[in-house]
Order: structure tokens, then sequence, then C-alpha cells
């Protein structure tokens, strides 16, 4: 597999001086792996501080701004950050008003920033944490690692992050995370495998003709194969999904997310078909977002998220935000 | 007896074994997980053999914590936390005693396995490095050859478990058939534990 890289080992710290030299409103640490808004702490506002594993740019560090997330810590290729990170981000951001973890819902994220908020709490940082778990593809129960973060981070760290940015108290903000949340389904479908650069050839077998459905975003295979669908079929598969685990009219934020590989004329196509069967089931769609944003490095394929909002969620979504990979209202 | 030397040429026979057998735990990763448990448990016990060489402990404990924390700093994913509480609580239980006996080992490691446990949430069959490492505790009481075995077969075993933790669990039913990569190298750690033993003796 031909990938644009130098060596394996140095791809996560080479973007980052990449998006250093791209991004001069933000602070990049390469070395110990932290992106900063430039102009934080900012006094007054609680601090959001997310990360993960990199590969599903330009989530997180493309999120990183006013108006979103305070700072990002990218750990190596869909391998969780390491503790420090998260300490260090936490002590970058923090303006005495607190800092609020936004968790992708992954055992190794759960336990490095578990790991991070104790260590950050003893540095005196008040601290919360939200768990992102949207992913219906998985079964949820007592017994196993629970629904895992997908699509639905973009949308808590862009409505808590606008929160923050009004002064809102940590309460409020973590409670505002965690209805985004609550409120959010994701589902995900795979056209190819992805290719990690420490692996060097695709994470699974996908052969032609076939799609994988219930994907996640690390290139980990999903929970059913089948005979390759039309974007169609696909969208009246998966919004069915979402709307059978979240009854709702709307009003909904929709999220059509590319997982990297695929061309944003077939994201715009397949957008028209999820637009069709939401109405046809006679959901509200408030807003639409088309585009990559939380990606599995060159993976093909597609997820949907939905998110019912009232009033005051909308109003926050529309607030401005400028970051790198998302930016309006300014 | 048992000494910080001891420790330390475990932790080296760690790292070069990791380093041996990196591919094959990504490549059973990339079955039933994301592909990269060679490549991260190979930066954690690089980064863990070089703070040795740089600052060596005096005491098994010391050596054990120390390395713990640098697998916790450097490793990321499940597997940093979970192998650094490992070794860091193993070497808490160990105390500050200059020798430690087999025995001594064998009750420490219970306290390690026991803490990994709880901060994962798994139990034995959950198909996780649990499913090596308890049968090992247990067998170390007996002698290192046995505990060595007892991995190795716990690994063995986890093939035909339904993962009901971490990654693989996503993949519900499509998870059995496949070794687990965290048994697999849990097991690899106790063989060298095994092999470092083995050459103390003779």
């Amino acid at each position: 597999m031909r990938m644009l890289i130098n060596v394996p080992e140095t791809v996560v710290p080479d973007a980052l001086r990449g998006i250093a030299a791209a991004h001069p409103e933000l602070t990049v640490d390469v070395e110990n792996r932290v992106i900063v808004r430039r102009d934080a702490p900012v006094a007054g506002q609680v601090a959001l501080v997310s990360g993960g594993g990199s590969g599903h740019e330009p989530l997180h560090g493309g999120f990183v701004g006013p108006g979103m997330l305070a700072a990002a810590c990218p750990g190596e290729v869909f391998t969780s950050p390491v503790p420090d990170q998260m300490v260090r981000a936490a002590a970058a951001v923090d303006s005495g008003e607190g800092v609020l973890f936004v968790v992708k819902n992954y055992t190794g994220d759960v336990l490095n920033f578990d790991m991070a908020a104790e260590l950050a709490e003893d540095e005196g940082v008040q601290l919360a944490k939200v768990l992102v778990d949207d992913d219906i593809a998985v079964t949820d129960s007592l017994y196993t690692a629970g629904r895992r973060g997908t699509g639905a981070t973009l949308f808590v760290e862009k409505i808590a992050g606008a929160a923050a940015e009004e002064g809102a108290p940590l309460e409020r903000v973590e409670s505002i995370a965690r209805r985004v949340n609550d409120n959010a389904r994701s589902f995900g479908v795979a056209l190819s495998a992805c290719t990690t650069p420490a692996k060097g050839s695709p994470t699974f077998d996908l052969p032609p003709g076939e799609l994988e459905l219930g994907i996640g975003i690390h290139g980990e295979p999903g929970r059913e194969r089948r005979a390759m669908m039309t974007s169609r079929e696909i969208a009246d598969f998966t919004v069915h999904a979402l709307l059978d685990d979240l009854p709702t009219s709307g009003p909904v934020i929709v999220l059509v997310n590319g997982m990297g590989a695929t061309p944003l004329l077939e994201l715009y196509g397949f957008n028209a078909e999820v637009q069709r069967v939401l109405a046809e089931r006679r959901v509200a769609v408030a807003r639409t977002l088309v585009g990559n944003y939380v990606t599995s490095l060159d993976m093909a394929g597609c997820s949907v998220t939905i998110c019912q909002i009232d009033e005051e969620l909308l109003r926050l979504w529309d607030a401005p935000v400028q970051t790198p990979a998302l930016r309006w209202g300014r | 007896m048992l000494d910080a030397r001891f420790f330390h040429r475990w932790m080296t026979a760690a790292a070069a074994a990791v380093d041996r057998e990196a591919g094959r735990l990504t490549e059973l990763d990339a079955a039933i997980g994301d592909a990269d448990h060679g490549s991260n448990l190979q930066r954690g016990f690089t980064a863990v053999a070089a703070v040795l060489e740089q600052d060596a402990p005096d005491t098994p404990g010391a050596v054990l914590t120390l390395a713990g924390r640098r697998l916790i700093s450097t490793v990321g994913g499940a597997s940093g936390p979970l192998y650094g509480t490992l070794l860091r609580r193993t070497g808490k239980a160990l105390g500050d005693a200059a020798e430690v006996t087999p025995a001594q080992l064998a009750e420490a490691l219970d306290a390690g396995v026991a803490a990994v446990a709880q901060l994962g949430g798994a139990k034995a069959g959950d198909k996780t490095m649990l499913d090596a490492l308890l049968p090992a505790a247990e067998a170390l009481r007996e002698s290192f050859a046995a505990a060595r075995a007892a991995a190795r077969q716990g690994a063995l075993d986890t093939v035909g478990l339904l993962a009901r933790k971490g990654r693989a669990s996503y993949l519900g039913e499509r998870s059995i058939g496949h070794q687990d990569p965290g048994a697999t190298s849990s097991a690899l750690l106790v063989a060298t534990l095994a092999e470092t033993a083995a050459g103390e003796a003779s």
C-alpha cells in the first residue's frame, strides 16, 4: 500500500508539525502532543479537552478553537493518548472555571482519561467528564465495553463548546454535553477496510462486491457483511436502524460523514437519499452537515449521525465557531 | 532469592520478546481489534528498557513500579494502563525488600492481576489478558515453568471464547475463532519471566 509518509513511526509528529505550520491560531506542542487554542486559558470560560487516537482527522485537533475545544490530545494512530497529555492540556487551558473531558467510549480512552482526571484533580483542576457512546451497531449491555463514540462527538464538542464560550458554568456545560450525547445515534458502513501505517495492509479483508455494516472508526470489522447495496438501499437501512433506536419526529441535526476515502460527490448523493428517508419517516431536519469529519484513515464508506435537538441546542449549534475544520458565524 | 537485577533482566527480556513478536501480535489484533497491539507494546517496552538502563532502581519492587509507570506514560490505548497497572501494583505489593522469594512474587502477582481485573472490569473467560494471567499467577505458586505453561494454554484457549471486553467485543459472535492478542502478549511476558528464572538457575 502506497502512503504519503516518511516512516510509520513519525506519522503523528509529522502531522502535528504540519498542523502548526498551517494554523498559527493554534499552539501545537509536537513533543508532548497537545494542541491548544492560542488564547488559552480564556478568563471566565470552562475549557473543553478531548483527545483520542490519531487517524480520525479532522477529529479532534481540527476542532480546537473559539466555540469548540480548548485543547486536543492526539494519540498514536487508533491508540488513545496517554494520561500525561491530558494532564498537560488541562493545566494549559484551565482558567479556574474547570475543565470538561470529552471522551469517546473505548476501553483505552476511558482508562487513560480516568487516570488523567485523577492526576489533574490532584493538581487542583476542577474536572468533569462526558462519555460519548452513540454507535447503535454495538450491542449495549453491562457485560460488554458498551457502545462506541463516533459521529456524535462532533455534536457534543460543538454544542457544549458553544455553551462554554458563552460563559456557562462547568455543571451546565457538562449537562448540555450529556444531553447532546443522550439524544444522538450513529451507524456506519464500510465499502473498504483501512490501512494503518504500522501494519501497511488492510485491517480486514473485504471482497469485491460486498460491504460491511455497523463498522467502527478503527478499521475493526463490522457486525455483518452483505452483498453491495446502492446508496438508496444503504440510506434506507441506516436511517431506519437509527430511528428504531431513537424514535423521534425531530427536529434533528444530521451529520452525513465520510470515512476518509469516499468522494464528496458520493456523500452528497447519499445525503439526498438520507433526507428522503427522513422525510418519509416524517422527521423534521433542522440542520445538515456533509463531509469528512470523523474519519478512519483511508476507509471508504460513510456514517450517519442524527441528534434530536431543542431550541437551546439549535441556538448553540448555530453559535459562532472558529476552528480549522468547522468555521461559521463570524 | 530474586533481586533487582533479576527483575531488570526480566524486563529487558520482555522488551526483546515483544520486539521479536510485535508483528504477530499486530496480526492477531488486526483480526479482532485495530492492528496496533504489537507496535504499542514495542514502544512501551523499549521505553521501559531505556529508563531501567538509565535509572537502575535497587529493589525488585522499585524496578516493576518504574516499569509500570513508564508503560502508562508511553503506550496509550487500553494496554498502557492495564500492563502499567499490572507491573506497578505487583511492584507495590513487593514492598521495598532488596530480595524476594518466588512465593512472594507469586503473591504480589496476584495483587497485580487483581488490580488489572478491577481497572478493566473483566473476569476470567471474557477473552482478555486475564485469561493468561489468572492461571499463570495460580501456577506460579508451583514453579516458573508451570506458570509459563498455564499462561500459554490460557492464551490458546481464548480462541473459542466470545469477547466481552475491549475492542474485540464489538464483533460479538465474530470474535470467536481468534486468539486474543492481549492474552498472547501476557503469555509472552510470563514466558520471559520463566526464561529469566531458568537462566538464573543454570
